[in-house]
């Protein structure tokens, strides 16, 4: 598992923001990690999408991470934002553009 | 992949007081469930400490046998 942190960390590291989804951004597998890409679009910024489908240990070692039960999972400078309820909530008050601008 | 709905109720009753809780199987599925809870527990509490307050009652079986769970919380 040390190995997958490492990874994981190495990805926040080097990427302002990254999604850890289900699927790509063009093809999401499932409808939370869908309406989080399109937030983002709509925000107009990029990002570092992690298909979690495609890589098993990441799909358990992300989970362990964060201490956080589900996919997606949304990360800024580092920091983790939230799962789709608390990303849309945030988008709607505003707060994600906040965050962004930092 | 599914669970109860009396089974889903019956864990957030374990933190949540009935009136604080209100649960919908929104596919009518037993696996897509959409949950709103309105709590004083949740004051000085940030979003993911609130929602993760919400899956600590769920436990395991979030991601496992509940597939999909939208969270809503609100400070009462």
């Amino acid at each position: 598992m040390d190995q997958i942190f490492n990874q994981i960390t190495d990805y926040l590291e080097s990427n302002r923001i990254v999604l850890f989804m289900k699927g790509t951004k063009d093809m999401p597998m499932c409808g939370f990690s869908g309406k989080v890409v399109h937030i983002l679009h709509l925000l107009g910024v990029d990002f570092l999408a992690i298909d979690i489908l495609e890589h098993p240990d990441m799909r358990e070692g992300i989970k362990q991470f964060a201490n956080w039960p589900t996919i997606p999972q949304l990360y800024i400078n580092k920091q983790f934002i939230g799962g789709c309820d608390i990303v849309t909530q945030l988008y709607n008050e505003g707060e994600l553009q906040k965050l962004l601008d930092e | 992949m599914a669970i109860e709905y009396n089974q889903l109720y019956t864990l957030l009753q374990g933190i949540f007081k009935d009136e604080e809780i209100e649960l919908i199987d929104t596919a009518g599925d037993m696996n897509h469930y959409e949950v709103t809870i309105v709590s004083e527990k949740f004051n000085g509490l940030s979003l993911i400490q609130q929602h993760k307050m919400v899956y600590n009652a769920i436990g395991t079986q979030m991601g496992r046998e509940l597939h999909a769970l939208k969270i809503n919380t609100k400070v009462k």
